[in-house]
């Protein structure tokens, strides 16, 4: 294979409908004779329903139907959750609630009418009796005894306990110099992607199929959930994403409203749309973090790391989204980082809380992990009085020993930590930068330099360690003409893949990625697949595809070298032409192969007409992408508020096929890091009323904050796949957040201050300014 | 996201819209740009029964510069005021201010009127206006009436307007001699509005000496308040950084400062401080 494509800056094939806006997302689907669906929604953390009165809206002119919990608990299967921890407790939550709400924003009646702005009236015509119960909001009492139950059949609020103890701790901490402790939070997160959730359904004429179209990252495992939570074969059940404005992870779920449009559609005949309001989208769709770690690093005065120790309490929120209760879990595999940690204790308790659930969020589970690590580990160089560049080098792995297994229990597949490191502190001037840092501080301005060396968990995953298979699905259909049309399982909606197979497919058929075209996202048109999240899509969907072309490549081989008269390993793939090796150059036509394929007049023995190629891979293990990020900032003296005035990234993902994308994914991610590290945060009251409910309250980050990235590369191919590619999608969520919390506490560490919680909103930074005693 | 049911009329003339407004009274609400009762009538945290648009009302939108005053319709934008020259040389601090309203499209179409009427407590211009003593101008059934700004912020969403009342215009005095206006702020982070905002103008004597200092501090309390403390102390005086800090500390003396997720009351009272001087040294140094 020649490399004529992959490697290359392409832009994005999908970008002139984006920009030009001719694509369609779901709010431009429009059917004869649609309703629009509104739902109403608990205004209660904590509440039982006495009665729900529905009267009110069922007149209101242009209302068709009005549902509520004790119809669906009859007629439809309850909200899935996927995963097993032993002995957890796994509430059971149908479409709409019954009895009891248990967050703001929960859904409580679903009302379909003509237009949207008459479901919108009738659903606030729904008259709810509550009684309103003790919310339980902050998951640290929720779990004391005595503290009041989300559900009077469980007794208590703790869903799971889960932990693992790696090599003896006690004894290791036994040997230690310095023993290091801080309590470290990851506030809870919203994803708020830029489209929010929605849904069309529609009985299809003529044998009734549920066509559905979904806002979302999955469309296979919903079509498999949607059928069995509205009761349709699954056979009979479509689900297509069409355009999907970004996911994060909160599109990688099955959510009730889903469940609700289908179920509508089935009861009134009609088709139903439901699109979901921002104030709905920061309520009720999934949130991401929200755990406290209490972290504790045993180290010798060399430097070596000897142990962790990590008490995690994770609030899951009020109910089980798809993923919530393993995504917490995901951090005790990688709590150990980029580093030798040699005996590690991991106690998790998954908490139920009056709040929306919790699930995957861009990283889901790994930020948290990372924040933890390189946080500790700035608290111990702080501590050991050495540079925290040089404590990190001391503790990474060397190439030589990878594969190296972890006391998180993973194998991480290749890794050089110390070569990135080094370009990052290379790029950003590391040194000058400290000299500037003590002059600067003479003159009572203060600059601190953070630094994350992160390493993550992406290629999601080998399917024993997934809640619903890992493996994707990979088809390659030769057309008669010689085009080509992929078909995968994942699911991109942002990612580029569209464009970045199409350099694969180019590359190995010896085409231009003009004459390839990906399709994804509809289950009527391609093979079940999992779908687009964990940064899996390239390193494991393109893996399937890349190996249903080799199929084809063989067949189409065998077709050339009996037309050739040779034999099929003497032929190799080049551009427009397949070329009889040491042959004097004799060739064939690439489309004269394809068409002797589609013709079948002269194929060899054995070979069967066609080309069309599907495989399914299943990973032998996750990819581990890594890097080191370097963050700058300045504080204003006075009011405290922090600049980023550098950020370098030094990203590791194994081989690029496309340096733009990759370079995207990087800017993205880290702005959405940085963005938690300073300025995002869902906040319940303690009556778990949402006060960040509106964009006018939560802060999402704006291109102003950042300066410029640096951005550069080390590559290390990855062993687990044979395209080498670990995964880029999150690197920057994972690796930014810690890097910009040490930049802030470096800043201030002459102050005696070791950690300060996110996000670093000024004013706790200008009260650290303002009882300053600088040591 | 969907508004309660309301009727809409775009108003003619001004004329047209005092009168409908005299005869829907407290149950409807003037559209201007838009910008802020839109997003409420959205959240249903309003729900106005009419609407009467004066946005298609010519005569509203303007920018004239004359002897000693500018006078600004109440439909020009926020980007009007902007990139305007007669206020670039007239009365920066209220140009500062325009520029740090929201982004681009709200700038574009959001206007003067329609953002002082609705008197958010953290909105830009109203520091600006305090400082600079402009004058608002309303129209009423019986004609027009002058409203000092310092008058006009009454509480919070609260302003002197009646509910038959449309603002018509608003005058800022221009200062002659050397003079200099400047508006800063630290923005919340989520919406953009000012968690403190600070305008000042100065003048500057022969000998280097103060005059008619006025300061407005914006985000910090109920409504938009004048740093009148402040500005005694400074009157009269050669400027010094000594000066000027001693003078700040009193900025919000006596203000009740709000206090919610983004920052608490003290935290404002500190920015408030330090936002005046900024905004201070700013004017002293346009002032040149």
């Amino acid at each position: 294979m020649t490399q004529r494509y992959v490697g290359q800056a392409m832009k994005r094939k999908e970008d002139p409908r984006l920009v030009s806006g001719t694509s369609s997302y779901v709010d431009d689907i429009s059917l004869p004779g649609m309703l629009h669906m509104a739902v109403t929604r608990s205004i209660h953390a904590h509440a039982r329903m006495r009665r729900v009165d529905i009267s009110k809206a069922q007149k209101l002119p242009g209302v068709h139907a009005v549902i509520t919990g004790e119809e669906v608990a009859a007629s439809c299967g309850p909200v899935p959750s996927a995963g097993e921890i032993p002995n957890m407790k796994r509430p059971q939550r149908y479409l709409l609630a019954v009895g009891k709400v248990r967050f703001v924003g929960e859904p409580i009646a679903a009302v379909v009418a003509t237009d949207k702005y008459i479901a919108r009236d009738a659903a606030d015509l729904i008259e709810v009796e509550y009684e309103p119960l003790p919310a339980v909001v902050n998951p640290e009492k929720a779990i004391q005894p005595g503290s009041p139950r989300l559900y009077d059949e469980f007794s208590d609020n703790i869903a799971y306990n889960f932990g693992f103890e790696t090599a003896n701790t006690e004894e290791a901490f036994s040997r230690a110099d310095v023993v290091v402790k801080e309590r470290f939070i990851n506030q809870r997160l919203a994803p708020v992607a830029m489209e929010t959730r929605g849904a069309v359904a529609t009985l299809q004429m003529p044998d009734n199929e549920l066509v559905v179209w979904s806002s979302t990252q999955i469309p296979h495992l919903l079509r498999t959930q949607l059928a069995l939570m509205v009761r349709v074969p699954e056979n009979r059940t479509r689900v297509i994403a069409p355009e999907v404005g970004g996911g994060f992870g909160s599109k990688l779920n099955v959510y009730a409203e889903e469940g609700l449009v289908a179920y509508l559609a089935k009861k009134t005949g009609h088709p139903v749309k439901w699109i979901e309001s921002r104030r709905e989208n920061i309520a009720a769709t999934i949130h991401g973090r929200d755990q406290i770690d209490d972290v504790e690093l045993a180290v010798k005065k060399d430097g070596t790391i000897l142990g962790m120790r990590v008490k995690a309490i994770a609030d899951l929120g009020a109910y089980f989204q798809l993923l919530t209760p393993i995504i917490p879990t995901l951090t005790g595999l990688l709590s150990p980082g980029a580093y030798k940690v040699p005996a590690l204790k991991f106690d998790l308790v998954g908490v139920l809380t009056n709040k929306m659930a919790t699930d995957a969020y861009r990283g889901a589970g790994r930020p948290e992990a990372t924040y933890l690590i390189e946080r500790i580990m700035d608290v111990a160089a702080q501590k050991l009085k050495m540079d925290p560049a040089e404590f990190r080098r001391r503790n990474f792995p060397q190439p030589k020993e990878f594969p190296y297994k972890t006391s998180g229990g993973v194998v991480y597949d290749s890794a050089d930590y110390e070569k990135a490191l080094d370009r990052a502190l290379e790029l950003a001037d590391y040194k000058g930068l400290r000299q500037k840092q003590a002059q600067l501080w003479k003159q009572g301005k203060y600059m601190g330099i953070g630094l994350s060396s992160y390493v993550e968990i992406c290629a999601m995953g080998p399917s024993t360690a997934m809640a619903a298979g890992g493996w994707e699905s990979g088809t390659v259909r030769i057309e008669p003409t010689g085009k080509v049309t992929v078909l995968t399982g994942a699911s991109p909606h942002g990612q580029g893949q569209e464009t970045s197979f199409a350099q694969i497919a180019a590359d190995e058929l010896g085409i231009t990625p003009d004459d390839v075209v990906v399709i994804h996202g509809d289950t009527g048109r391609v093979p079940y697949g999992i779908g687009t999240f964990g940064s899996r899509a390239t390193a494991v969907g393109g893996t399937a595809m890349f190996f249903a072309l080799q199929d084809l490549k063989e067949k189409m081989r065998k077709i050339a070298a009996h037309l050739l008269k040779t034999t099929p390993d003497k032929i190799e793939f080049s551009p427009g032409k397949l070329v009889a090796k040491g042959d004097s150059g004799r060739s064939i036509g690439y489309s004269e192969v394809v068409s002797a394929a589609y013709m079948a007049r002269n194929l060899p023995p054995g070979v069967e007409p066609g080309l069309d190629a599907t495989r399914f891979f299943e990973p032998s293990n996750f990819t581990f992408p890594f890097g080191t990020h370097v963050c700058v900032v300045e504080l204003d003296s006075e009011t405290g508020e922090p600049k980023i005035t550098k950020y370098v990234a030094v990203d590791d993902c194994g081989n690029v096929i496309n340096p733009l994308l990759a370079e995207g994914q990087v800017h993205g991610g880290i702005v959405q890091g940085v963005a938690q590290a300073l300025h995002e945060e869902v906040v319940y009251d303690e009556n778990g009323q949402l006060l960040t409910g509106s964009l006018m309250d939560y802060a999402l980050p704006r291109a102003h904050d950042f300066p410029e990235f640096e951005l550069d590369r080390t590559v290390t191919p990855s062993p687990v796949n044979p395209l080498g590619v670990k995964g880029v999608g999150e690197a920057g969520t994972i690796g930014s957040t810690p890097a910009v919390v040490n930049a802030v506490v470096d800043a201030l560490a002459p102050f005696g201050v070791t950690h300060i919680d996110m996000p670093l909103r000024s004013e706790k930074i200008w009260k650290i300014l303002k009882g300053r005693k600088a040591s | 996201m969907i508004a309660h049911n309301f009727e809409y009329t775009a108003a003619a003339s001004l004329s047209e819209a005092v009168n409908l407004l005299q005869k829907h009274g407290g149950r409807a609400k003037i559209l201007a740009g838009g910008h802020s009762l839109i997003p409420m009538m959205k959240l249903r945290l309003a729900a106005p029964e009419f609407l009467i648009d004066i946005g298609k009302i010519p005569e509203l939108s303007y920018l004239k510069e004359e002897a000693a005053k500018i006078r600004i319709g109440a439909l020009t934008t926020h980007y009007m005021i902007e990139t305007s020259g007669a206020v670039a040389r007239g009365c920066r601090a209220l140009a500062d201010a325009a520029a740090l309203i929201g982004d681009v499209q709200v700038r574009n179409k959001g206007t003067i009127g329609g953002s002082l009427a609705h008197a958010d407590p953290a909105a830009d211009y109203p520091a600006s206006i305090l400082a600079l003593d402009a004058t608002i101008i309303a129209l009423g059934p019986k004609g027009e009436r002058p409203i000092p700004a310092s008058k006009f912020f009454v509480d919070m969403l609260t302003t002197a307007l009646q509910p038959n009342e449309i603002v018509r215009e608003i005058q800022i005095p221009v200062r002659s001699g050397r003079n200099g206006s400047a508006y800063l702020k630290m923005a919340q982070k989520a919406s953009g509005f000012a968690i403190c905002g600070a305008a000042a103008i100065v003048e500057l004597d022969g000998s280097g000496a103060l005059s008619n200092v006025g300061i407005g501090i914006t985000g910090v309390g109920n409504h938009a308040f004048r740093a009148t403390e402040t500005e005694k102390a400074l009157n009269g005086q050669k400027p010094t950084p000594v000066l000027l800090k001693k003078a700040c500390e009193n900025a919000a003396n006596g203000v009740v400062a709000l206090e919610d997720i983004h920052a608490s009351a003290d935290y404002r009272l500190d920015l408030a401080r330090i936002f005046a001087r900024r905004a201070l040294e700013a004017a002293i140094e346009r002032a040149g």
